[in-house]
């Protein structure tokens, strides 16, 4: 824990640094489109704050928060899945088909969905993890191409075999009561907490959390995850020792892609309670920016996934003071754009100022040592070793 | 071939170069001259200097004293286009090709001809014509790049330098990466440069190859110039031997030996082909317990691919290793280091580190599986953090503590703590790149104490090194690789500098190999 909190620390300065920034660009966009900028912000603020504001956020967040930890996993040892969002769309039509077609007690049911929905995900990833370990072919590009083929395949699986029949709008059939997750409101209620009515707490955050939470012990703590990540800082140094490099690959990719199938859950099993037209497209590609923004930790991606349900919530009150509410992508958009750069501009900085502050230590606690560096001495034999490239 | 004119300046004149490095003095007096159209060879040890001196030849840094002068003119390059102005073009071991340009658009790359919005094609398709009918560089400008084998790449990198205009040409070991065939097309091509008015330098530590073509020799260890040899006609390749390496090699330590009976680790008939060339050429090799063998060999002749055959890196295309009694040809990596396998690699950055990663995490490295750094499927930070403080004390790390990164750590450091990291784990056989390089001479005569310590109580070790002292002072048992081949079986104790230099440059081939 300790390291989370002075890496939180470490991380808090250049964080709202970028936020400040992308106010301003937002900002000058307001300026120039002849808006008042601080009447929009408190427009977006009134919208946020309250109850329901919050509410809204906590559950527009959670299904973010899994498919930015799916790709984060990955990410992690610099494997790039970028196809979340055909995983995403994927595990959620198969969950709703499958789901549909069985009739189970409630929690076997909701956790049969899941089930499908994890294996349908870790499928498409699992094709591209394949592809990478026995052709080499680079995951990026098979899993962009994967994303159209989950959206081509789907359509036409929706369209051809799932469709509830007599309907305009082409959905699967809708599930029964047994498969719906619950609210968490009555739980909230019954310790002092009053929801609004058309608000519901969904329960799919406690989902995420519990996510969350074995990502860090995943990745932080086992065996597995030191695995991952040293692939990730030195593949090479990983394979030295001991790491099969292709073993990782393949189990990575199927983790990311289950826990990406995972993600749609929210809205199959607590909102539309069925996969049709109406679902969100664009879930995993906005879980990329998240990843980034949140620099693949689960705290980070918390607090990313966080910022930008915020945002979003925040901008659905922008119309009120006749505000275009395209402003919040504007601030999103800015957001991620000049995260990437002051993060990179900080890693660079906080690398020599360790280096720095070590060999001070070093000066200050090592009295017996005359200096840091194990300076090499004595001339011909130290020239023999040491000189082989200068 | 020689100067046909006598009052004629010195193509290249260095006098007395120093250039220090921190730390170390990499060039300390290095003397050379070489005259106008003439193949001149410049030969030493790894790590003797050669490298160094190129590069201030070059531009790439200026020297720390001394004086340079091309064609009689003092020169004070400060970057490489310094050098290309006066005529000198550096050909690198490592080829900088595009590979899916053709040959003339690689050779004009940086240097294009024409306007800036027209290339003129046609008069550099010319012009490389013109240079490689002038010089004898057989090579097709229109053919890709790609689809040409390593000789013509080296031509073309050659007709690169002299498409800028370079009338003296440095090859850093140009036969490093050739073939037999190669060599001599190679060599071939140098007198026809010198022939057609060019002046070659090149770098080399295969004595045989030297003699065969270069009309001066210069020969340099430890950063100096010990012989220049203006007729090699008068030299054998014993004798340059003995200028490379010294005249005194290192006494043996003389403790008793401790080689038991029992074979820990046995390598046999070992073979590795890539693009149909052998970079391991049948090696057979045993290490016994309490043994110490150790390979000597000019960098680049198969070590390096040997060892990480040994931890299962490389695929062997033939041959099987046995480890304690247990065909681990096939074995994965990880089993072979749970087996009782410790590895310190060659490039500790490369392979030995996770650099952004704590001092703790690294040791961790490569015993992920085994306690006390791990428990079960978790890492354990307690065990791991015990065992990175008995290390930083045991093998004298100098850090602040065990949660620093180890990139803002110095090399010998770093070094020292992979050895530490290692030598914990109490392996059965070690196998080792240059266990001690970059550490302090104090710090590595304790790793040689405690590699001895662990050999007398029965760890094996198979020791790769530059360092002479650290080979023979350590090894029961000394080998010599050349060319993928283990070329001599030698004793530690009685082996004369001119015997290892010898077999070392293939300037001797053993008549009957042990091992």
């Amino acid at each position: 824990m300790k390291r989370v909190v002075s890496s939180l620390k470490q991380q808090l300065g250049p964080t709202m640094l970028a936020f400040a920034i992308a106010l301003a660009i937002a900002s000058l966009a307001l300026i120039i489109s002849g808006h008042n900028p601080l009447r929009a912000y408190g427009a977006m603020w009134d919208n946020l704050n309250g109850t329901s504001g919050i509410i809204t956020v906590i559950n527009e967040m959670a299904p973010l928060y899994v498919a930015a930890c799916a790709l984060a996993l990955g990410f992690k040892m610099n494997l790039f899945n970028i196809g979340a969002n055909g995983q995403f769309i994927f595990g959620a039509l198969m969950g709703a088909a499958a789901g549909a077609e069985v009739s189970l007690p409630g929690p076997l049911h909701v956790l049969f969905i899941f089930v499908v929905a994890a294996i349908s995900g870790a499928f498409l990833a699992g094709i591209a993890g394949v592809l990478k370990v026995t052709r080499g072919v680079n995951e990026v590009v098979s899993t962009i191409m994967l994303n159209g083929i989950a959206g081509g395949v789907g359509g036409y699986l929706l369209r051809v075999y799932f469709r509830e029949l007599g309907d305009q709008a082409a959905h699967t059939k809708t599930l029964a009561n047994s498969a719906h997750l619950p609210n968490l409101d009555r739980v909230l209620s019954a310790v002092g907490f009053h929801i609004p009515k058309n608000t519901p707490l969904f329960s799919f955050p406690l989902f995420a959390l519990l996510v969350g939470i074995a990502f860090y012990v995943l990745i932080y703590r086992s065996r597995f995850g030191f695995d991952l990540r040293a692939s990730g800082i030195n593949p090479s140094a990983a394979r030295s020792s001991g790491v099969s490099p292709k073993r990782m690959i393949i189990i990575t990719m199927l983790m990311s892609g289950g826990l990406a199938g995972l993600s749609g859950m929210s809205t199959l099993l607590q909102k539309q309670y069925e996969y049709g037209d109406r679902f969100p497209t664009q879930l995993g590609f906005t879980a990329i920016g998240i990843a980034l923004l949140g620099q693949n930790h689960p705290v980070g991606i918390a607090f990313a996934a966080a910022v930008w349900a915020g945002i979003e919530q925040g901008a659905r009150g922008l119309p009120i003071v006749k505000v275009p509410s395209e402003i919040g992508t504007i601030l999103q958009g800015s957001l991620l754009f000049v995260a990437v750069i002051v993060y990179a501009v900080t890693l660079r900085s906080s690398q020599a100022k360790a280096i720095e502050s070590a060999s001070k230590r070093m000066a200050a606690g090592a009295g017996d040592s005359s200096s840091g560096s194990s300076g090499l001495s004595g001339g011909s034999r130290a020239s023999l070793v040491a000189g082989v490239t200068p | 071939m020689s100067d046909t004119n006598p009052s004629r300046p010195l193509a290249i004149e260095l006098r007395d170069i120093v250039k220090r490095f921190p730390g170390v003095v990499a060039n300390n007096g290095v003397n050379l001259s070489v005259k106008h159209g003439t193949i001149h060879a410049i030969v030493g040890e790894n790590g003797a200097g050669k490298s160094t001196l190129m590069k201030t030849l070059y531009g790439a840094h200026l020297p720390d004293e001394g004086t340079v002068k091309v064609n009689g003119v003092l020169q004070h390059f400060k970057s490489p286009r310094d050098a290309i102005a006066v005529g000198i073009g550096m050909v690198f071991q490592h080829f900088m090709l595009a590979e899916n340009f053709t040959v003339w658009e690689n050779i004009v790359l940086g240097d294009e001809p024409g306007s800036k919005f027209r290339l003129a094609r046609s008069d550099a398709r010319q012009r490389i014509r013109d240079l490689a009918t002038q010089y004898g560089l057989d090579v097709d400008p229109d053919s890709l790049v790609g689809d040409l084998g390593v000789g013509e790449r080296q031509r073309v990198e050659i007709l690169k330098v002299l498409y800028r205009g370079a009338k003296i040409i440095i090859l850093d070991e140009p036969t490093a990466v050739l073939v037999p065939q190669e060599v001599q097309e190679l060599f071939h091509s140098l007198r026809e440069l010198v022939t057609g008015g060019a002046t070659v330098m090149f770098i080399s530590h295969k004595l045989d190859e030297v003699l065969s073509v270069a009309d001066a020799i210069t020969v340099i260890r430890a950063g100096k110039t010990v012989a220049e040899v203006p007729d090699p006609s008068v030299v054998t390749a014993g004798d340059l031997a003995e200028m490379m390496v010294g005249s005194e090699l290192p006494k043996p330590d003389t403790t008793v030996s401790t080689v038991t009976d029992s074979v820990v680790l046995n390598i046999e008939g070992l073979t590795l082909l890539k693009d149909s060339r052998a970079l391991i050429d049948n090696v057979s090799i045993r290490v016994r317990r309490g043994e110490v063998v150790g390979i000597a060999g000019v960098e680049g002749n198969g070590q390096t691919e040997l060892l990480e055959a040994v931890m299962g890196l490389v695929s062997p295309s033939a041959g099987v290793i046995t480890f304690d009694g247990k065909d681990i040809t096939v074995t994965s990596t990880r089993l072979r280091r749970e087996a009782g396998i410790g590895y310190i690699p060659e490039d500790r950055q490369h392979d030995g580190l996770l650099l952004s990663a704590p001092l703790w995490e690294n040791v961790v490295l490569g015993h992920q599986t085994q306690e006390p750094v791990s428990a079960g499927n978790w890492i354990s930070k307690a065990g791991a953090l015990e065992r990175t403080n008995e290390i930083i004390k045991r093998f004298d790390v100098r850090t602040p503590g065990p949660d620093v990164a180890a990139f803002a750590l110095s090399g010998g450091n770093q070094q020292k703590l992979i050895v530490g990291r290692e030598m914990m784990a109490e392996p059965k056989v070690l196998i080792a790149a240059h266990p001690t390089r970059g550490i302090d001479v104090g710090a590595q005569a304790s790793v040689w104490d405690i590699l001895r310590d662990a050999r007398a109580e029965g760890l094996g070790v198979l020791l790769v090194s530059a360092d002479l002292e650290e080979l023979i002072g350590l090894s029961d048992t000394l080998l010599v690789m050349l060319r993928g081949r283990i070329v001599a079986q030698l004793d530690p104790m009685h082996v004369t500098p001119a015997d290892l230099g010898a077999y070392m440059t293939g300037a001797r081939v053993a008549e009957g190999v042990a091992a």
